[in-house]
């Protein structure tokens, strides 16, 4: 799988959220885009990741 | 009665919107109260790893945040941008920001009208970064934009109203918030760009590069609060006569 | 007469409705203008300024503005120069009907007065094109009663059409018509359309237009949006002044024009400043007569407020008039005119409209140009 334009491993399968919460995500804080495509934040636990996904986390940063 | 910007359908009695890029975050929330902002854009960035420091956990409570669609380099990118900003869940401003030009920095204004009309018909209040030409703000008030964001010299140059004659020009015509957008290097420059009718002005590098942040802040604060006091009040009259006491232009008269 | 009256802001059934929110824009705006409540002090302010508001348009075209009249003049004079050059447009006006179904009881054409209609066949539509023609004018502005059996649309067409094959640049002065009925005019050659609300105040527009299709004070105010929707040029605007309060109708007149120019960048925009005159028949006094300063007053604050804007100046007033307006607010003016039927070649078939002051011709309009400085244009319009 490719999150942020790294490849990383998928130990098993297991859903975004679950993803999310292993690498401590505050999901308050975040927005994923998978695959080209935003995730509703409700979606998260009913999305599984397989290792042909590109993943995309973003948050907030100081800009002008 | 107070004075009241108004964006969509949000009102604020600031006129100052800060942008928050190149602060050090500890700094923000002095440079925002010294400030009387309201607005602050943001930046969305790929988090990489959890438990990294969180803007958001630096602004006072009642701001609203513009988040910006930096990066992205044609409308599509844009608009996904503007989405994943609005999922986080603060609201559904958005400044539009296209840019595909890394020497200048100039707005690619075709594709901003592309981004303005995708994201207002997905209910965004659109507020487009753009150079001032009045053909584009029309299309872009067209495309359903809550504002328009003239640049007035390149972002981050600190030159001042460089396109004045074209931002006046957008002021006099268009029928929605003008806001001066990148450029403004001094609080005397964004006090002449409200002087002349600007609903607000959008700044950054001038006040995050000051040696006093806050306190330049606070400057900027007091002289955009005087040009649109000056604008209020209408320009002073001049007291000398245009015309010769003779009249010779109107004295053919007869009734 | 047992028809019922059309309520003054209705249509009748063949009249195009367009979606568009400027009348009432334009109505509210005029309602509001109190033009007592201003003071030196904002037509000072609206002096030194680049670009007018409306908000100073009111106050240059207030009773306030007054003792400015000469400061004014010097500001239009420069801003006409800046805008317009030197140039001034010559065009002149071909009656070619008299027909008319409408009670405008301040109009000679009307339908209860008793004066000598006439309408031209095309034969002498032609010869009369053909002398104007003559006189070295390219500019004509086509003019008819409003008779839509008589001077219908397909006469009209074909009026055009011939005026098209001797004129580059061809106006349309006739009963407003919908946007299709334009396209077709437009297709035949013409390009430019006027259609002036003679006062913008419903009520006073009910008081004098009695009868007749032009009753209809909605159908005509929309008429220059139709006409651009039809593909035209250029539009007109204009209150015949002296009908109302000529302060609020100048400014709804203007303010029209104005917002047309926003909605229709593209458009060519002119203002006209008729004065109500006396005519045939009827010497029935009205209330609000206007002076030529007053006139000069509404000339300068549209030149102002639109330095953009043509502005036309009508043979109704006297020469001298005329000759200090051009280039000073004024950009266009009509020259060799006849308000008959006809009556550039043959004799005229139908009686005049109104009295016109200025009877010079084609040649002795040119000639006053010249000596002021200025240069007549007989057309800058190419049609494509």
């Amino acid at each position: 799988m490719k999150v942020n334009g790294k490849v990383v491993a998928l130990g098993k399968k297991l859903t975004l959220q679950d993803y999310l919460n292993a690498q401590a995500f505050d999901l308050r804080l975040i927005a994923v885009e998978l695959n080209g495509k935003l995730v509703p934040k409700s979606a998260y636990a009913s999305v599984f990741l397989s290792d042909e996904d590109v993943l995309e986390i973003v948050r907030f940063v100081g800009g002008g | 009665m107070h004075d009241l910007l108004t964006i969509g359908k949000h009102d604020f009695r600031s006129r100052f919107i800060l942008g928050s890029g190149k602060f050090s975050l500890g700094m923000i929330k002095a440079v925002i109260e010294h400030g009387g902002v309201e607005m602050v854009t943001l930046a969305l960035r790929r988090a990489n790893i959890g438990g990294e420091a969180n803007i958001l956990d630096y602004l006072p409570q009642n701001i609203v945040v513009l988040p910006n669609t930096s990066g992205a380099r044609n409308a599509g990118e844009a608009v996904r941008i503007a989405r994943l900003a609005r999922e986080i869940g603060c609201g559904d401003f958005v400044k539009v920001e296209v840019i595909r030009d890394s020497k200048y920095l100039l707005p690619d204004n075709y594709e901003t009208i592309k981004a303005t009309e995708m994201l207002a018909k997905e209910g965004f209040i659109v507020m487009p970064y753009m150079y001032p030409d009045l053909n584009v703000a029309r299309a872009l008030a067209e495309a359903g934009a809550a504002a328009v964001m003239p640049l007035g010299a390149p972002i981050g140059s600190n030159k001042g109203l460089c396109t004045k004659d074209f931002i006046k020009i957008l002021v006099d015509e268009i029928n929605l918030p003008v806001i001066v957008d990148a450029g403004i290097g001094r609080p005397s420059q964004a006090c002449e760009a409200m002087e002349m009718g600007v609903a607000a002005i959008m700044c950054n590098t001038a006040i995050a590069t000051a040696n006093n942040v806050a306190l330049m802040s606070k400057a900027f604060n007091l002289a955009i609060e005087a040009g649109r006091a000056a604008f209020l009040a209408g320009p002073g009259r001049v007291l000398h006569s245009l015309a010769e006491a003779s009249s010779p232009l109107t004295g053919f008269l007869e009734d | 007469m047992t028809k019922k009256r059309l309520n003054h802001m209705e249509y009748l059934d063949w009249m195009e409705l367009i979606e568009t929110d400027i009348m009432d824009r334009v109505l509210r705006s005029a309602e509001a203008y109190l033009c007592r409540q201003y003071t030196g002090r904002e037509v000072e302010s609206a002096l030194v300024k680049d670009h007018l508001s409306p908000g100073d348009f009111c106050s240059l075209l207030s009773p306030a503005a007054m003792p400015y009249l000469e400061d004014m003049a010097v500001k239009a004079r420069l801003e006409t120069r800046k805008k317009f050059g030197n140039c001034v447009h010559l065009f002149t006006p071909l009656y070619i009907s008299n027909y008319c179904d409408n009670y405008c009881i301040y109009c000679g054409f009307n339908c209860r007065n008793k004066i000598c209609r006439g309408i031209l066949s095309l034969d002498e539509v032609e010869a009369e094109l053909e002398a104007i023609a003559a006189t070295g004018l390219k500019d004509i502005l086509l003019l008819t009663g409003e008779n839509r059996s008589i001077s219908g649309i397909e006469y009209l067409g074909e009026a055009v059409k011939l005026a098209a094959s001797y004129f580059p640049a061809v106006g349309i002065e006739v009963y407003p018509l919908n946007v299709a009925e334009y396209l077709f005019l437009n297709k035949c050659g013409a390009d430019f359309v006027s259609v002036y609300q003679e006062t913008y105040n419903p009520q006073r527009y009910a008081q004098v237009h009695r009868g007749g299709p032009k009753r209809s004070y909605p159908y005509r105010f929309h008429a220059q949006e139709r006409a651009l929707l039809g593909n035209m040029h250029g539009v007109a605007f204009g209150a015949l002044l002296g009908l109302g309060d000529y302060h609020q109708d100048a400014f709804a007149a203007g303010l029209h024009a104005y917002f047309i120019q926003q909605k229709y960048p593209h458009s060519e925009i002119s203002l006209s400043v008729p004065r109500l005159r006396p005519y045939i028949n009827n010497r029935e006094l009205f209330p609000h007569e206007v002076s030529e300063k007053q006139l000069l007053q509404v000339m300068l604050a549209y030149r102002l407020f639109m330095p953009y804007a043509g502005i036309t100046i009508s043979t109704r007033e006297r020469a001298t008039f005329r000759d200090h307006a051009v280039g000073m607010a004024a950009t266009r003016i009509s020259a060799s005119v006849k308000v008959g039927v006809g009556g550039h070649k043959q004799k005229e078939k139908g009686d005049q409209q109104f009295c016109i002051a200025d009877t010079r011709s084609v040649k002795d309009v040119h000639q006053m140009i010249v000596q002021k400085g200025l240069q007549p244009v007989y057309t800058d319009h190419v049609r494509v």
